[in-house]
Formats: structure tokens, C-alpha cells, sequence
């Protein structure tokens, strides 16, 4: 079943065209990583997916339904989680509490003023925190955790509202090897197992070939390459755009 | 048609000495990204220096040696405020430092006080600039002439210090990043206290070049602080050239202003303030903040155990009583006390969990009091429809400008909360006909069942506890989570399914209606309704208050209440110079608790912060 189908999807900041007419389609159950250099348009694509960034032309189609141009709020109650580059958490808040807001916006409980948030949906919570590993540091404050730690803390957010897609960027980065691998191996099962389409940016080449099902590589705005691991792998013009950094043909080995 | 043309230049010679105290301002928070409120008070420093030296000197140059005295002076003294007190406050939250300056407003107050008396001052004319000429009919005074020549000089000479010097060049680096700055190896110590230097000489010399122009009094620095304030932000912070447009276009605003529509002049600035904000939210020529880095999150909220909460109830039960022992006058203190608590507890709504800073909740006090007044002048109805009024127009009116206001963000949204505050009380102030003007409205007085002292004290204790306890509910239901979530991470919460603005601007109502209550509730107590209410010492105590006991605690804004009222009201009344011993509690207390009293408390005894 097709989650995300994208088509001609085009932004331009001032002179310089950020994304140029990038299509692609997403599967349910599928790892789909979205490789490309530095500066390459992956995070602009990100946000125009989510609704963060308003797309100058293209259609971003979740589950058969329109969504681009809606604002990001719009697109979460559609059924799409994110993560972001750099980790966007409530600091104030503890773990437990980060996780119990996002259900209490799934459930939309946003404005009761009397009983204590604190009881709501605490036990569904720590399921998701067990979920990520964080459930023993349920109730730190947000704002002292390591970094590896808030990026998992981000995946358990962005599942509260059990999404169709999951759109992560950099998922990994900032880990520790041991730490990266386990949170790409714990994204790897939740498509396996419930069928949620997960498009990841990744630096990482490891990670990539290792959990990728299918790779879109983009370069100056534009996808140049599409395949399965090997495929992208093996393409000519992939190599180009990579040659000297030796981190796609390190990975096989690796 | 040249009778326009004298009042438009009448206006370029107003527009020049706001533009001098507002660039002074604008350099400050472009450098050290600290809202300077005392800058009114370097400004009325410079007026009476220059005055005094004017006068004891009586000569063509005891007055230009005056104006050059005055503008050191404040220059020298924004110096030493930066080495002794500021400098200690650059990591403290920027309310901390707002509220540091507030304290020396009040020093300097009682300062210049103690110095030069109540009386007004009247300074001497300009030597040589005392006549008037002729333009197209039309006799301008030449001194008018003099000012408005040396508003562009002045923006001249500050163009050429900040791009073609080392020194300007380095300003402008730590104005657009301070941290990277730094970071290369500037001295930053040594560029603050210059800039500090530059921005009250700057005030201080519009200070002194007003003296020519009118009489020098105690008032001229809130006046000058507030409207210098609107130049700064209908320009953009930090921006001197967006300073100096906008001090064209507000000096013009003010000389047309009183002719076409006189009785709505002070409104009418800050009408264009809030017109500009809304088109453009970081002023004519402003830009977005560059968000500070390292910004340290506040503390979890935790609710309190179970002992203090009974601890509360206990408290409460004490309070009820006072009746029993306490006689008439300790009644009044104590029902304006709890008022206030009510008044910061709805202000801290807003500053903690909801994370929006307001320099004009007295707006919505002062309209709560407004509302049970006019009820009772006009409809000639009392406490049982007046009282219920309050808390009803003040949501009404702060739901109108909570649409305007959730738009923007920190100074900027400060600054429009505080315009919307202003352009009430010159309602109030100036529609004399239906408010009283100055004059207020006398006699609201409770009647009935709650005419006594007694029983109004216990209606007020019964719904300050009510609107007090309804508002830590709401801190740790889901719609207090809701606010906090918005503060810590937009970006977080809008992608979580949340509309951040649409919670802000139900907070920012529901703040409103708790301090229309607080406002009906004083006007009943006091019997009578003044502008006062209104007015931007009223916002003021109420943010000192929250500041004073912890932005971040519940208890705080209670406390701080307490402490505050206690402080201002009861020890000071008899001691001389309350003012300033006042703001010298209040800097020392920023110096001592960067977290508050009840957050310093906490910090101190309470649980870690990581448990």
C-alpha cells in the first residue's frame, strides 16, 4: 500500500532552487533513507513534508490525501510523526511528561483546566518510553538528558499518535555506534511490525545500507539516483557526487 | 497651508531629541540585549544636570558647558550601572535584568529628588538661539531650528562611528552575534561599558537639550522611557536607522496629531505602534532575534506535597478569622494585599507557564475596575452586576488583544501588550465625559450585605482563593501543560498537533479576566477608580511582584505579592525616600536571587532538580 506519494515537489529561497521537482513514492512497512551531501535539499524536502516549509509546486500525497501546504499540526493529526535534526523537546518538562503531552494532543484533551495532567495517559506513556528503552529515565527533566537519549526520546514523540509514516531526520546522528545501530534496528522493527513507512536522512552510510530497504540520493535539489542498497551503490553518477568521502564504498566492507 | 508646514517642523525638532534617547536605547539592546528601563532616568538625569549647571553658571557657556555636563554625566553613570550591576546579570533571564533597571529607576528618582527638590525646574534659553525666524510667514524658533539640524548630525556621526571605525565595527559584530563575537577574541567586558557610555550620553544629551523646550520634573523619565521605547520598536531593536525613522515619523505623528484629533493624541502613537507590529513584527527596520545559544531551561513544575497543601487550606483558615482580631485599617491592607496576589498570580499565568511577558497587565486590572465603576456611575447598579462585569470586559478586551499580541514574541510582544495598556488608560485619561478624566469615579462602594469592612474582606478572600487555586489547576491540567509545551518548543508543539497561538491567546484571555476581577475587586475596596489603574506603574508592580518571587514557582507570584506590598505600602510609607530604598531592595535582591525569593528557596532546600 502507497503512504506517501510525492510529485514535483519544488522550493526556491530567493535565487537558490533548494529542491527542483523531486518525486517518490513510500510504502507501507518500507525504510526508505534519503542520502545526498551536505546542503543537498533533504532537510527542506523534510519540512515541506510535515508542512514546516509551504512547497512552491508539487503535491505531497499522504494515504490518497493532499497534504501540502498544511500546517504541521494539521499534517500530525493526519498520522505523520517526525523527528528533527536537532532535537526539539519540551526541556521543562520530564520524559514521562514530554510523551503524556503528545497523547494528550493525540486524544485531544488539550483543554481541560481542572484534573491534573499528570494521571493521563501515563501507563500508554511508559509503554512507548519501554518502547525506545528510555522507561527508566521516565522522570528526569528533558533538559538534563544525554543527547543520544533526547533522540530517542523524539522517536517515543513522534509514535505517540501511531503514524502511517514516520519522517526522521538524521534519526542517528550524535550517537554512540552501539546506541545508532539499536535505534535503527528498534525503527527497522516498527515498519517490520506495524506496517509504518519511515523515510529517514541519514549521514551515517553504515546505517543507511544496513536497514534501508530502498535509497533516494539527491544532489543540488534534485533526486539523482533511486534504487535498492546495491543499485545506488553501483550507480555511476552516485559515485561521482560521493567520490573522495569513500563512505559509500567503505560500507560494504564495513 | 504654512501653518502645516510650522508644525511639520515642529515635529523634525521633537522627532531629533526622541531619536537621541531612542538610538541610545536601541545601541544598548542591539549589544547587550538587555531592555533598559532606566534609560528614561539617564534621560531626566541629563535634563537636571544640564539645568542645574545652566542656572548656577549663568551664562552662553554655563548653557552649552550645561548640555555637555548633562550628557556626561548620564553617560559616566550608565557606565558605572553597567560595571556594578549589569555586569553581573548577562546570564540571568532577561527579566532579570529588566527588573535590575527597574531598581534603579527608583534609586535614581529618589536621587535626583533628594538632590534638586520636587519643585519643577525651569532652565534658561538657548544664548544666541532665544529669537525666531520667519519661514514662509510662519515664526519657528530658532532653537527648534538648532534641534532639528542636530538630529541628522547626531545620525551622521553615529553611521560614521559604526561603520568606519574599529570600534563600531565590533558593536555591530556583537549586535549580530554577540556569542561569535566573543568568540574571536573581543573583549566584551570593555565593549559593554562603552556601549552603555554611548547609549545614556546619548539619552542624557536629549535629556539636557529639552531644557530650552520646557520645564525639567520628576515625571519627565517614565514619560520619556515609554515613548522612547515605542521609537526603539516601531524602528526594530537594535537598529539605529529604524530608530531614526521611526522618531521622524512619531514626531510628526504627535505635532499632527494634537490638531486634527486632540483628544486621542497619546492614543494615536500608540495605535501606529501596534499597526506596525502587526505588519511588521520586528519593526520598520528590525529583524528577527538571533535566538540567544545556551539558554538554560527553567525547572520542572511539580505539584506541592500533601502538606502544603494543607499547610494552604491552614493558611487560609488563619486568614479567615483576621476579622476576629484585626480592626479596620489592617482589614483594607489585608484585602488590598490579597488583591494583588490575585493581580500577580493572573500575571503569572502568562510569564511562567504561558511564557509571554507583559508590560501592560495593568490593562486588564484597570479595565476590570473601569467595568464595575461605569456599571455603578451609569447604570447606577452595584456590587452584584459591577463585580461580575469586571472580570467580563477585562476578558473581552484581552481577547481582542490577545489576537494581536500572541503574534509576536518577547520585547516585541512586551511592547504591544504595553501599547494596548497605554492607549486604555488614555481613554480613561482623556474621555472625561464617561470615566471622570483625572478625576476618576468616586464612591463605588460594596452596599449591602458586604458593606462592612468585615465582609467585603471575606467576599475578596473567597474569590482571590478561588481565582488563586483555579489558577494552579490549570499549571498542571492538561491546558497548563499545553502553555508549557508551547514555551519550551513551538516547533516541537505544533508538530505534536498543538496551535500554539490559539493556547497563548485563550491564556492571555483568561489572564485577563482573572485581573478584570482583581480590578473590580479594588475598585470596591477603595470605592473610587483612577487612570492610575491603568497606567504603566500599575503593569510594573505586578511584573516586579511576579519577578520578585520566581518566575518559575507557583508560590512565587504569591510571595512576591506579599513581600511587595508589604514593602512599598506599609515600611516604606514611613520612611523617607521609599523609592529608592525600594530599588535598592529590589537590585539587591536580583544580585542575591537570580531565581526569585521562592525560587532561590527552592533551589536551596528543595528536591534536585534531577531526581
Amino acid at each position: 500500500m502507497t503512504v506517501l506519494s510525492v510529485s514535483g515537489l519544488a522550493k526556491a529561497y530567493g535565487g537558490v532552487q533548494a529542491v527542483r521537482g523531486v518525486s517518490f513514492t513510500l510504502a507501507a512497512g518500507e525504510m526508505l533513507a534519503l542520502i545526498g551531501p551536505n546542503g543537498a535539499g533533504k532537510s527542506t524536502c523534510f519540512n515541506m513534508l510535515n508542512g514546516q516549509v509551504r512547497p512552491d509546486a508539487g503535491s505531497v500525497k499522504l494515504l490518497g490525501r493532499e497534504i501540502a501546504g498544511l500546517p504541521p499540526r494539521a499534517v500530525w493529526r493526519l498520522g505523520v510523526g517526525r523527528t528533527f535534526q536537532i532535537t526539539a523537546t519540551f526541556a521543562a518538562m520530564t520524559v514521562v511528561e514530554n510523551v503524556q503531552m503528545a497523547l494528550l494532543s493525540h486524544h485531544r484533551r488539550l483543554l481541560g483546566w481542572w484534573r491534573p495532567a499528570a494521571r493521563l495517559y501515563r501507563d500508554e506513556a511508559m509503554a512507548l518510553l519501554e518502547r525506545v528503552g528510555m522507561g527508566a529515565q521516565a522522570d528526569r527533566p528533558a533538559a538534563v538528558l544525554a543527547y543520544g537519549d533526547l533522540k530517542r526520546l523524539e522517536l517515543a514523540l513522534a509514535l505517540a499518535n501511531g503514524p502511517a509514516l514516520l519522517l526522521m531526520d538524521e534519526p542517528a546522528a550524535g550517537m554512540a555506534p552501539a546506541e545508532r545501530e539499536a535505534l535503527m534496528r528498534l525503527t527497522a522493527s516498527l515498519a517490520r511490525e506495524q506496517g509504518v513507512a519511515v523515510l529517514f536522512t541519514e549521514h551515517d552510510m553504515d546505517a543507511v545500507f544496513a536497514h534501508a530497504h530502498r535509497i533516494l540520493v539527491m544532489h543540488q535539489g534534485a533526486l539523482i539516483a533511486e534504487g535498492t542498497p546495491a543499485a545506488v551503490r553501483a550507480d555511476p553518477q552516485v559515485q561521482a557526487v560521493y567520490l573522495g568521502s569513500g563512505a559509500l564504498f567503505g560500507g560494504g566492507a564495513a | 497651508m504654512s501653518f502645516l508646514l510650522a508644525q511639520f517642523l515642529s515635529g523634525l525638532a521633537q522627532a531629533s531629541s526622541l531619536f537621541l534617547v531612542a538610538s541610545g536605547l536601541s545601541i544598548i539592546f542591539g549589544v547587550t540585549r538587555i531592555v533598559n528601563f532606566a534609560h528614561g532616568s539617564f534621560y531626566m538625569i541629563g535634563a537636571y544636570a544640564a539645568c542645574w549647571v545652566a542656572l548656577t553658571v549663568d551664562s552662553a557657556a554655563g548653557f552649552w558647558g550645561g548640555i555637555a555636563a548633562g550628557a556626561l554625566a548620564a553617560g559616566i553613570l550608565g557606565a558605572v550601572m553597567e560595571r556594578g550591576l549589569l555586569r553581573r546579570l548577562y546570564r540571568s533571564p532577561e527579566l532579570f535584568q529588566l527588573l535590575a533597571t527597574f531598581g534603579v529607576v527608583l534609586v535614581v528618582q529618589d536621587a535626583v529628588l533628594a538632590l534638586w527638590g520636587p519643585e519643577d525646574l525651569l532652565g534658561p534659553r538657548a544664548p544666541g538661539l532665544t529669537g525666531r525666524v520667519r519661514l514662509w510667514g510662519q515664526p519657528v524658533p530658532l532653537y527648534d531650528l538648532f534641534l532639528m539640524v542636530l538630529g541628522p548630525v547626531v545620525f551622521a556621526g553615529l553611521w560614521l562611528l559604526f561603520h568606519k571605525t574599529r570600534w563600531g565595527v565590533l558593536v555591530r559584530a556583537a549586535t549580530e552575534d554577540r556569542e561569535m563575537t566573543a568568540a574571536l577574541g573581543v573583549n566584551q567586558s570593555h565593549l559593554f561599558t562603552a556601549v552603555l557610555f554611548l547609549g545614556c550620553l546619548l539619552a542624557g544629551l536629549g535629556g539636557a537639550l529639552q531644557i530650552p523646550r520646557g520645564s525639567v520634573n520628576l515625571h519627565m523619565d517614565m514619560a520619556m522611557v515609554v515613548e522612547a521605547f515605542v521609537v526603539v520598536v516601531v524602528g526594530g531593536l537594535g537598529s539605529v536607522g529604524g530608530a531614526f525613522l521611526a522618531a521622524l515619523l512619531i514626531g510628526q505623528l504627535q505635532a499632527f496629531g494634537i490638531l486634527i484629533f486632540p483628544e486621542i493624541t497619546l492614543v494615536l502613537v500608540f495605535l501606529v505602534m501596534a499597526v506596525v507590529l502587526v505588519l511588521r513584527p520586528y519593526g520598520l527596520l528590525g529583524r528577527p532575534p538571533v535566538e540567544a545559544r545556551g539558554g538554560e531551561a527553567g525547572p520542572v513544575l511539580r505539584p506541592a506535597p500533601p502538606w502544603a497543601g494543607w499547610m494552604a487550606a491552614g493558611g487560609v483558615a488563619a486568614l479567615a478569622c483576621a476579622p476576629l482580631v484585626a480592626g479596620d485599617y489592617a482589614l483594607l491592607v489585608l484585602t488590598e494585599t490579597l488583591i494583588l496576589v490575585l493581580f500577580a498570580a493572573s500575571l503569572h499565568l502568562l510569564m511562567g507557564p504561558g511564557g509571554m511577558v507583559s508590560f501592560g497587565h495593568a490593562a486588564w486590572f484597570g479595565l476590570g475596575a473601569y467595568a464595575a465603576a461605569l456599571v455603578f456611575r451609569h447604570l447606577g447598579l452595584g456590587l452584584a452586576v459591577g463585580l461580575p462585569a469586571a472580570p467580563l470586559l477585562a476578558a473581552a478586551g484581552a481577547l481582542v488583544a490577545g489576537w494581536f499580541c500572541v503574534r509576536l514574541s518577547g520585547v516585541y510582544l512586551a511592547m504591544l501588550t504595553l501599547a494596548f495598556a497605554q492607549i486604555l488608560w488614555s481613554v480613561a485619561f482623556q474621555w472625561t465625559a464617561v470615566t471622570g478624566g483625572d478625576n476618576g469615579i468616586l464612591g463605588v462602594w460594596p452596599g449591602g450585605p458586604f458593606a462592612a469592612r468585615w465582609a467585603y474582606y471575606e467576599l475578596t478572600l473567597a474569590l482571590v482563593v478561588a481565582g488563586v487555586v483555579a489558577l494552579r489547576r490549570v499549571v498542571f491540567a492538561p491546558f497548563g501543560w499545553t502553555l508549557r509545551a508551547g514555551r519550551d518548543s513551538p516547533l516541537r508543539a505544533e508538530a505534536l498537533g498543538i496551535d500554539v497561538r490559539r493556547h497563548q491567546w485563550m491564556a492571555f484571555t483568561a489572564a485577563g479576566a482573572f485581573a478584570g476581577l482583581a480590578g473590580g475587586l479594588d475598585a470596591f475596596a477603595k470605592g473610587s477608580v483612577f487612570p492610575t489603574h491603568l497606567d504603566i506603574s500599575t503593569s510594573v508592580d505586578g511584573l516586579v511582584m511576579v519577578l520578585l518571587g520566581g518566575v518559575q514557582t507557583l508560590a512565587g507570584p504569591l510571595v512576591g505579592a506579599v513581600v511587595f506590598h508589604g514593602l512599598e505600602t506599609e515600611m516604606l510609607r514611613h520612611v523617607p525616600y521609599w523609592r529608592a530604598v525600594l530599588g535598592g531592595i529590589i537590585i539587591v535582591l536580583v544580585l542575591a536571587f537570580p531565581q526569585g525569593i521562592v525560587g532561590a528557596l527552592s533551589h536551596r532546600f528543595g528536591r534536585s532538580r534531577d531526581s
